[in-house]
């Protein structure tokens, strides 16, 4: 996968034509620079991969017989784990959880605050920005801890909801997933909207010009001139909160420990558990090599339907 | 487009390292060197409510580097409730360059953790150390691993019973004397402080999966050895299956949390509610009854949580059998151990620190203050030790009906899935009949066809 990755480019857009030998040697010593880069990769991206694939296919214990002598079980983690409730229930869960806090929340607000922010006064669009990009600056698990108590029964929220008259209400107890998924959109939506505004002052300035003289409208400019120019950004930003929201853990596991229950017993969370409270690491891994997948079927979707490479 | 794809891997494999380097390096480091310059580090747990072990090993530490030129010992206490204790532990032990020397263990996980090869047998320094014979064969039985061998030496052990705080009670109208007959009488006294004490919570049984073995042990084993014939969980070396004294239990935690009998589901959930109810609920009056262990009030003589006149606020009594049948009362007895890692470099070493730790004075002092029933006859016999906490004489005689856990390898893992049960019942997302199905299920994969039989 990397070698591919990092090969392929080379040699593409020229206008000379090298003879068909000496291309082949060409093409071999401008990526030897890259060789060690490639190990790299492959020591610690590639080989920590495969070893998790083989990991799931043992069943490896933190402790008994099991984690001493572990025995390769071929596919078995991964039938029990297809005939298991608990694990649809948690990719149901993951997938509500990425859309509504990946998908939608922190790339719409994003979007919404980087083009506010672009007309707004400039004082105004400093603090705002400044206060948006310190829940992203802030360590995972200090911005876990806010989070857990501003919801918590005693928390902030409820304190605030007080002066209005409003009950006591057990946010991360009546409401885990709509909880979390706030919480994440509160932490990501920073990443977004400094990706749209990156994306939105390259946009120039003259087109826009033009089609507000042919009469567009403000929603028509935005929509049919503006989003299609940063088509590409929009996409790799997409995959990015994507994947970050699909590995989000210790927010979840700091905020609701995956409970009540099963309520918010994400992918991450569920491998948590099955690895380090039922001390199956084996199985635990499969759930984690699941979430690859899951991943990769989210990038292949945006890359067929955003189409990033054509211009 | 390539470029994208396998960004997407990477991001995601990122997940996956974390847990494929988990996979444990075996083979115990044979090279023994006990002479020179050597360190020990020292693994155990400390908490805000449990500071106790930590208190002692501070003590112990000097007076032993003194005796042992050459010897630091580096105390490494670990800062977490149990559950997560026992998964940093095992962590620790899965690589031979964290694996520490000398192990804080429950007695639950010896079996499991010595399966793994993480603990060393120490039968040949236990039978060359003078002061063994010291300790009661219940303490020496407690830790023995499935191969018959030595791999710890008891700290104490305890039992489990009712607290109740008296002041309540009698604004409720209730005895001071109080002993529930059976678990009516427990529901019936809760109801009635909710009736008639408002702001207080009637009634905690651990309930939450992140309190761990304490939802297990302090609830529902003691609500389930005490149904029926009293077998609870494991008879002879089968499991039981389809126990209606599984579902009865369940049923309990059912009529607790669904009459809101209870503390509200963010409390009784939360990781950190043990040491909620020891240091703030009991202490500030605002838990009317308790199931719990016979630690407390180890907490409440000195310490950070000190609770002057608790003696006068809590009573204690005896947690009934389901209808009162049987023996009449019921509790659970564990402890923990001190063990000597498998990896260790200086196991003699390692073991000396570890029966330092546990000499009678060391041994005197742990069980008074951490409210231990002390398991070296010397301690046992000693005036100190019998006039220091006014609860002592109630929970030794718990031991009369106590019971032990499964002593199985399976345990820890079986244990999970009860806690599991537990708090899907508590929580209402499953029925006391389809959490105790689902339990059987788990069981039956865990230890197999083989292992389990219905009960009759």
């Amino acid at each position: 996968m990397a070698t591919e990755t990092l090969v392929a480019p080379t040699g593409r857009g020229r206008t000379q034509r090298p003879r068909p030998g000496s291309r082949r040697l060409r093409a071999l010593t401008r990526s030897t620079p890259l060789a060690p880069a490639i190990v790299l990769l492959g020591v610690f991206l590639l080989g920590p991969i495969l070893w998790a694939l083989y990991g799931s296919m043992t069943n490896t214990g933190l402790t008994g017989y099991r984690a001493a002598k572990p025995e390769f079980v071929g596919l078995d983690n991964y039938t029990q784990l297809l005939s298991d409730g608990d694990f649809w229930k948690s990719a149901w869960l993951t997938v509500v959880f990425v859309f509504a806090s990946a998908v939608i929340g922190q790339n719409v607000l994003g979007m919404a605050l980087a083009v506010l922010l672009r007309i707004a006064p400039k004082g105004l669009a400093s603090a705002v920005s400044t206060l948006v990009v310190v829940a992203w600056v802030m360590p995972e698990i200090v911005a876990a801890f806010a989070l857990y108590a501003f919801f918590s029964t005693d928390g902030t929220l409820n304190a605030f909801l007080g002066w209005f008259g409003l009950g006591k209400t057990t946010w991360l107890i009546t409401f885990p997933l709509l909880s979390v998924i706030l919480a994440n959109i509160w932490r990501g939506t920073a990443f977004s909207m400094m990706v749209y505004r990156a994306a939105l002052s390259e946009v120039p300035a003259e087109i826009d010009e033009a089609a507000q003289i042919d009469g567009a409208t403000g929603w028509q400019r935005f929509s049919r001139i503006t989003l299609p120019m940063i088509r590409r950004s929009i996409s790799t930003n997409l995959m990015l909160t994507t994947l970050q929201t699909l590995a989000v853990f210790t927010l979840i596991w700091v905020m609701t420990g995956g409970g009540p229950g099963t309520a918010s017993s994400t992918l991450p969370v569920l491998a948590y558990q099955e690895a380090f409270k039922f001390s199956q690491v084996g199985y635990g891994t499969a759930i984690a090599t699941v979430t690859i997948l899951v991943g990769a079927v989210f990038s292949v979707i945006y890359i067929k339907v955003l189409k990033p490479e054509v211009d | 487009m390539r470029v994208r794809t396998g960004l997407a891997l990477g991001t995601v494999g990122a997940l996956v390292v974390t847990l494929a380097a988990c996979s444990s390096d075996d083979g115990g480091s044979k090279d023994a060197q006990d002479t020179g310059t050597r360190t020990i580090t020292v693994a155990y747990q400390k908490t805000s409510a449990f500071h106790q072990l930590d208190d002692l090993l501070q003590k112990v530490k000097p007076e032993f580097e003194k005796a042992n030129p050459g010897v630091t010992v580096k105390l490494e206490p670990i800062e977490a409730e149990e559950d997560q204790y026992y998964t940093k532990l095992a962590l620790m032990n899965g690589s031979k360059s964290t694996a520490p020397d000398v192990i804080y263990e429950d007695t639950f996980q010896v079996m499991s953790d010595a399966a793994a090869g993480y603990l060393l047998p120490i039968d040949d320094y236990v039978s060359k150390w003078s002061d063994w014979s010291q300790f009661q064969d219940a303490a020496k039985q407690a830790g023995l691993g499935v191969d018959g061998k030595t791999y710890g030496v008891s700290m104490g052990t305890d039992t489990r019973g009712i607290y109740f705080n008296k002041q309540i009670f009698a604004k409720a109208g209730l005895p001071a004397d109080w002993q529930p007959k059976s678990w009516d009488d427990i529901l019936a006294a809760a109801r009635t402080v909710k009736a008639k004490v408002p702001g207080v919570i009637p009634l905690n049984i651990y309930a939450g999966k992140a309190g761990g073995e304490q939802t297990t042990m302090q609830g529902f084993e003691m609500l389930d050895y005490g149904t029926g014939d009293g077998k609870g969980l494991h008879d002879g070396d089968k499991w039981i299956t389809g126990d209606k004294g599984f579902v009865d239990s369940l049923n309990f935690y059912k009529t607790v949390y669904g009459e809101k009998l209870g503390p509200s589901l963010d409390v009784a959930l939360d990781a950190s509610v043990g040491s909620k109810v020891s240091t703030e609920l009991f202490p500030k009056g605002k838990l009317a009854i308790g199931i719990d262990g016979s630690w407390q009030p180890g907490g409440w003589i000195a310490g950070d949580n000190k609770w002057p006149g608790w003696e006068k606020t809590m009573g204690y009594a005896a947690m009934p059998t389901q209808d009162g049948s049987g023996a009449g009362t019921t509790s659970m007895s564990g402890g923990w151990l001190l063990s000597v890692g498998a990896h260790t470099k200086h196991p003699q070493t390692a073991f000396d620190f570890v029966a330092d730790a546990l000499n009678k004075d060391n041994s005197l002092t742990y069980d008074t203050t951490n409210s231990q029933i002390a398991v070296r006859k010397d301690v046992a016999a000693d005036p100190k030790y019998l006039s220091y906490n006014p609860s002592f004489k109630f929970f030794s005689g718990l031991v009369a009906t106590t019971h032990f856990r499964p002593a199985t390898p399976d345990y820890s893992q079986i244990s999970s899935n009860i806690q599991v049960a537990v708090e899907s019942v508590a929580t209402g997302q499953a029925s006391p009949e389809d959490a105790a199905k689902k339990y059987d299920e788990e069981l039956e994969k865990i230890v197999g066809k083989d292992a389990v039989s219905a009960a009759g």
